[in-house]
């Protein structure tokens, strides 16, 4: 009887059915299947939408209007947009912002990622007390961007910081600068901490694309008498394409949208006059207004921050197709 | 039994009526007695438990009315009410800035007043009352509460030891910074690296230079920021660089508050809201202050100052009969004496009796003064008189740029959008 019952439900039975009980079956499992794939999909989809898709298309569409603070105004179709791009008195803070992210993406590339490059390296050798090292260069990583930027504005200090009391000790005292007080030196004294903070991360991706790379490749260069230069610019570094594409890319997108530490060291008004002012703190300024002087302008801030989304999108997917290329020519 | 039954029916119906007559009697009695709540918001977090005893005291007179003081944070606060605001929604009594729009952006979200509602509001100085009127309509919308000086703090024990006073001119001041330089000390605390910190040099020190008849011209399109008033007071300021904190472009907020409340430095130019603050850092100082120094004797000496904000009626309030009892008990010298002494802050209203007399001091030095130029006239569309000031003097003071291309980028900034500067 029992056993009956069990043949009920087994799939021969099904199958020994008319046409119709077979898809019945089959639609059944196909649903029970759909099921399982909207549970996976739609909690994670929901969140997207709530929390990406829908805050995007809100800034987009407000960035048509015309604001007065927080109160929308009239609809004013593309005029945020070329106000901020070609207008009166926003376009120039716009361009000037943009080649400071330019600055900042090359210079961090230039120190922070060949730095990041040479650590992993000097740790790939397993040299003594590497693994003290590989957590020691990960440190700062892990801490806060408010912490970093408080204790490098201290090290930074003219009259007291630690880097110029270094200098003065050391005999270079001529050297001694206010640092974060002169055009010439704030933005590449922030660049500096930035890449002391972040150094970490390129170095433990590259650490890792070089441990991926097989052992007899190497000591195959190193029998045909290939010298440590010669191994780390012709054999392990086009091996390691992957990393530079994973870094390169990460680095754009951080590099565009610098906000916290300059924010932190420099202000809001990327003090000296501007001289820092890069398009996270012009945005936000602009935005969300400047307690000491600036006004809230919701439609111009939200026109750049739509700028700055489609720059950083369209150019890091074309850097990541260009790189992934180049991983396979290397 | 007939006769039983129905006695106790009416009995029953005899009683329910009375119950029901005794607790309509009891509603209506206690009707008076239930207290009307009204709600404030304020960016003042700090200020809570002063709140609570000024509440006290208003309610000695309107048993009736209870306020419920609620605070956001600063920086979040704008975005907070306008978000309420536009909602139809937030608190009876607004706390709202001074100038401009008030920060709520349209008029619409409060309510207008006049001095026949509120006749408190001739208890307030002139440009107290024009700080809370809107741009926009012309309109005044509320009542007005704190009014904070730009002036210049010392240190009386170091200007003992380096045997000098408080100077009335600019030469004296160059040369009480000369002598106070030559004995090792550091004359203004003063550093330019924070952006908004110039502006507040510019206001403290400049100030009598400047000059309300100025400021008139100005606001009259009969002269701009190239006009030699301005750029010949900036080009004292640059003059008077080299008695600042060493390395001052390179020196913030903080650290030349530190390094006047350490007493390194005999001097700060700054707004009066910074002696509670250089007091809480070191309670051993002997402060004193003056007002920006004069040209040549006999000029007009004045200081700088504005207003904080002020307290205003939300539009979309079901309760504007109270809020407007309280608004009115704002604008009372009582509450500005309370206020004043318990929140260490400068009520504007008339007839306030000051116990700190460090405020006594500022108040006094209140009754000669223009307006902080740009806050007051300038910060109301972009780019500000105040954006623009303070990158052109911290530029100025960085030596990459003369008094006169700062007058010039200042008119050229403003030019954009307000018509007399419009050539």
């Amino acid at each position: 009887m029992r056993l009956d019952k069990r043949a009920g439900l087994s799939p021969e039975r099904c199958f020994n059915r008319p046409g119709l009980m077979k898809t019945d079956y089959r639609s059944r499992e196909r649903r029970r299947r759909a099921a399982w794939i909207a549970f996976l999909i739609v909690p994670p989809m929901a969140m997207m939408l709530t929390f990406v898709v829908w805050p995007l298309l809100v800034a987009l569409s407000s960035a048509f209007y015309r604001w007065e603070g927080m109160a929308q105004g009239e609809f004013v179709g593309l005029q945020n947009f070329s106000d901020v791009l070609f207008g009166d008195h926003f376009a120039a803070l716009t361009w000037r912002a943009f080649r400071h992210n330019l600055f900042v993406f090359f210079a961090l590339f230039v120190v922070q990622n060949t730095a990041g490059f040479l650590l992993a390296w000097f740790i790939y050798r397993e040299p003594f007390g590497f693994r003290f090292h590989r957590i020691a260069i990960f440190m700062p990583v892990i801490l806060s961007t408010v912490l970093v930027g408080f204790l490098w504005k201290l090290f930074l200090d003219p009259n007291f910081g630690l880097i110029n009391q270094l200098l003065e000790m050391i005999g270079l005292g001529g050297l001694r600068q206010p640092w974060l007080g002169q055009e010439t030196t704030a933005l590449p004294a922030l660049v500096m901490a930035n890449a002391w903070h972040w150094v970490g991360f390129p170095a433990l991706v590259y650490l890792a694309g070089m441990q991926r790379i097989p052992r007899e490749i190497l000591e195959a260069a190193k029998l045909d008498g290939c010298s440590g230069w010669q191994m780390l610019t012709r054999v392990v570094w086009p091996l390691v394409a992957p990393s530079t594409t994973i870094t390169l890319t990460l680095l754009f997108i951080g590099a565009f949208n610098w906000f916290e530490l300059p924010y932190i060291m420099a202000g809001l008004d990327g003090s000296p006059y501007g001289s820092t002012d890069v398009l996270g703190l012009y945005f936000y300024r602009t935005a969300f207004g400047n307690q000491s002087g600036g006004l809230q302008d919701f439609g111009h801030g939200n026109a750049l921050a739509v700028l700055m989304f489609m720059f950083i999108a369209v150019v890091a997917t074309l850097i990541t197709q260009y790189l992934r290329r180049r991983e396979i020519a290397l | 039994m007939l006769a039983g039954v129905l006695t106790r029916s009416i009995l029953r119906r005899a009683l329910g009526k009375l119950a029901l007559t005794a607790f309509a009697a009891a509603t209506v009695l206690a009707a008076p007695v239930q207290a009307e709540d009204l709600t404030l918001w304020s960016w003042r977090q700090e200020d809570k438990a002063a709140y609570a005893k000024f509440i006290e005291a208003f309610r000695k007179k309107h048993p009736d009315i209870n306020v419920k003081f609620e605070a956001f944070e600063a920086a979040n606060y704008p975005t907070v009410l306008s978000t309420a605001l536009a909602g139809g929604t937030g608190p009876d009594i607004v706390q709202v800035r001074a100038y401009g729009t008030l920060g709520v952006g349209k008029p619409d979200y409060l309510v207008p007043l006049d001095k026949t509602m509120v006749p408190e509001f001739e208890n307030f100085p002139a440009s107290a009352v024009a700080a809370e009127t809107m741009r926009s309509d012309g309109k005044l919308y509320a009542v007005p509460f704190a009014s904070q000086t730009m002036l210049i703090i010392y240190n009386k024990d170091l200007f003992e030891k380096a045997g000098v006073t408080p100077p009335a001119t600019w030469d004296e001041l160059v040369a009480v910074s000369k002598t106070l330089k030559e004995k090792g000390i550091t004359p203004f605390g003063n550093g330019t690296a924070t952006s908004w910190q110039n502006e507040t040099i510019v206001g403290a020190l400049l100030s009598s230079q400047i000059g309300k008849q100025f400021e008139q011209d100005v606001l009259a399109g009969k002269a701009d920021f190239t006009d030699p008033r301005f750029v010949g007071a900036l080009a004292k300021l640059n003059e008077l660089k080299e008695y600042f904190a060493p390395n001052f472009s390179g020196v913030d907020y903080a650290a030349s508050q530190q390094f006047f409340a350490a007493g390194r430095a005999a001097m700060f130019a700054g707004g009066s809201f910074e002696l509670a603050n250089f007091l809480r850092q070191n309670p051993k100082l002997k402060l004193g202050m003056f007002a920006s120094p004069v040209a040549k004797a006999g000029d007009e000496r004045l200081v700088a100052l504005y207003y904080d904000g002020g307290y205003a009626i939300n539009a979309a309030s079901k309760k504007k009969d109270a809020a407007l009892k309280f608004l009115r008990f704002l604008g009372t010298p009582e509450f500005g004496t309370a206020f004043s002494n318990d929140l260490q802050n400068i009520s504007p209203i008339k007839g306030v009796k000051f116990e700190n007399p460090l405020l006594k001091e500022v108040a006094a030095l209140n009754e000669q003064a223009m307006s902080y130029i740009m806050l007051v006239n300038f910060r109301y569309q972009e780019p500000t008189g105040s954006v623009l000031l303070q990158s052109g003097v911290q530029k100025m003071l960085a030596g990459k740029a003369t008094p006169a291309e700062v007058g010039a980028e200042v008119t050229k900034g403003i030019g954009t959008y307000y018509a007399p500067f419009k050539k």
